[in-house]
């Protein structure tokens, strides 16, 4: 696992956005075991709060659950997971769509690129 | 019960005013920074709470109890200057803080020289400054104390060092433990705070959650303090 931060955003945040990736990519696998928050932590090299603090809301996501006295699991809910990697998805391309009309690229072109790329 | 309380704390140095009306709460498992320009009374907050210096007036709690001979075995202070006796070993040193401390766990600290690739019979003489630094901080996090007090850890050191430094700290201070690191280097510092203090002409300006400071004012703790300070 590799995390960057960018100083200017709160850090646990960036922590949320970039576990959450790891677990819908499948590089965390569904089902897995988390090791423990201060590994975690010195792992991403964050300070334990702020790594406990992201770990709620991945919680609050129900991304992970808690097992009573046994740590943390990645849902095994793929429905769930599907779900955030359509969010994922539709943001992506969203984002995408609006670089390439920035550059004054129609939809229809852009998909023809696409199309292009493909082969 | 906080871990250290400074209740209206000010201190004079003859007539000149160096910390005016100094309030503060650190509870446990916090690392926090002491932020603030050089000069603006970072030090003698922290040699008050460690009872090097006595304050003009008002009180400083550790555990509860007014600063002294109890909150001196369980804070841990790395100084700005270095005062380690360079004619001894690394061993020998260890063995002096050993002697020296009940709380100090001389195993773990063997271990993190090891890491360090030093061999316990060098002489402190013959060490760079980078790795005298490495080896103070070792000495320091190694006791099993409720405060790390650390000023300016960071004072001069490349890059490869801080990170060591961070690390260390990181890897060393646990969740009974709070950290207070004081330095004007900012954004090298910045990840690992849970909460910032920010010093200037003796007063503290502002305190405040790290990442809730960076929601709130939209940007890094470094930008804030400079738009703050203009420096």
């Amino acid at each position: 696992m590799n995390f960057i931060f960018d100083n200017d955003r709160p850090i646990y945040i960036q922590l949320v956005e970039q576990l959450e990736i790891y677990i819908i990519s499948g590089k965390i696998k569904s089902g897995e075991k988390l090791p423990s928050v201060r590994d975690l932590a010195l792992k991403t090299k964050v300070n334990p709060n702020t790594m406990q603090k992201a770990l709620v809301e991945l919680e609050d996501l129900k991304l992970i659950y808690t097992e009573r006295t046994n740590g943390k699991y990645v849902t095994k809910d793929k429905k769930l997971l599907n779900k955030f990697k359509d969010k994922y998805a539709k943001e992506k391309t969203k984002k995408y769509l609006n670089e390439m009309q920035e550059l004054g690229f129609m939809k229809t072109e852009i998909i023809e690129i696409l199309k292009e790329d493909d082969k | 019960m906080e871990l250290l309380e400074c209740i209206h704390i000010y201190k004079n140095y003859d007539k000149k005013q160096v910390l005016k009306d100094i309030n503060l709460k650190i509870p446990r498992g916090k690392i926090i920074g002491l932020l603030g320009k050089n000069g603006m009374g970072k030090t003698t907050l922290i040699k008050l709470i460690n009872d090097l210096l006595t304050p003009t007036s008002g009180e400083i709690l550790v555990n509860g109890k007014r600063v002294g001979v109890d909150s001196k075995k369980i804070i841990s202070y790395l100084p700005e200057r270095t005062y380690l006796d360079k004619s001894m070993t690394i061993g020998e040193t260890l063995k002096f803080f050993n002697d020296f401390y009940d709380n100090f766990d001389i195993e773990k600290a063997k271990r993190l020289v090891k890491d360090l690739d030093l061999e316990i019979d060098t002489k402190i003489s013959k060490m760079s400054k980078g790795m005298q630094e490495k080896l103070q901080l070792i000495l320091v996090m190694s006791r099993n104390v409720l405060l790390y007090i650390l000023d300016e850890p960071l004072g001069g050191v490349d890059p490869a060092t801080r990170d060591y430094i961070l690390d260390t700290i990181l890897n060393n201070f646990n969740e009974d433990a709070s950290v207070i690191i004081s330095t004007h280097l900012i954004s090298d510092i910045e990840r690992i705070l849970d909460e910032v203090i920010f010093i200037d002409k003796g007063k503290i300006i502002l305190a405040s959650d790290a990442d809730k400071l960076r929601e709130k004012e939209k940007g890094s703790i470094d930008e804030i303090f400079r738009r703050m300070f203009k420096c």
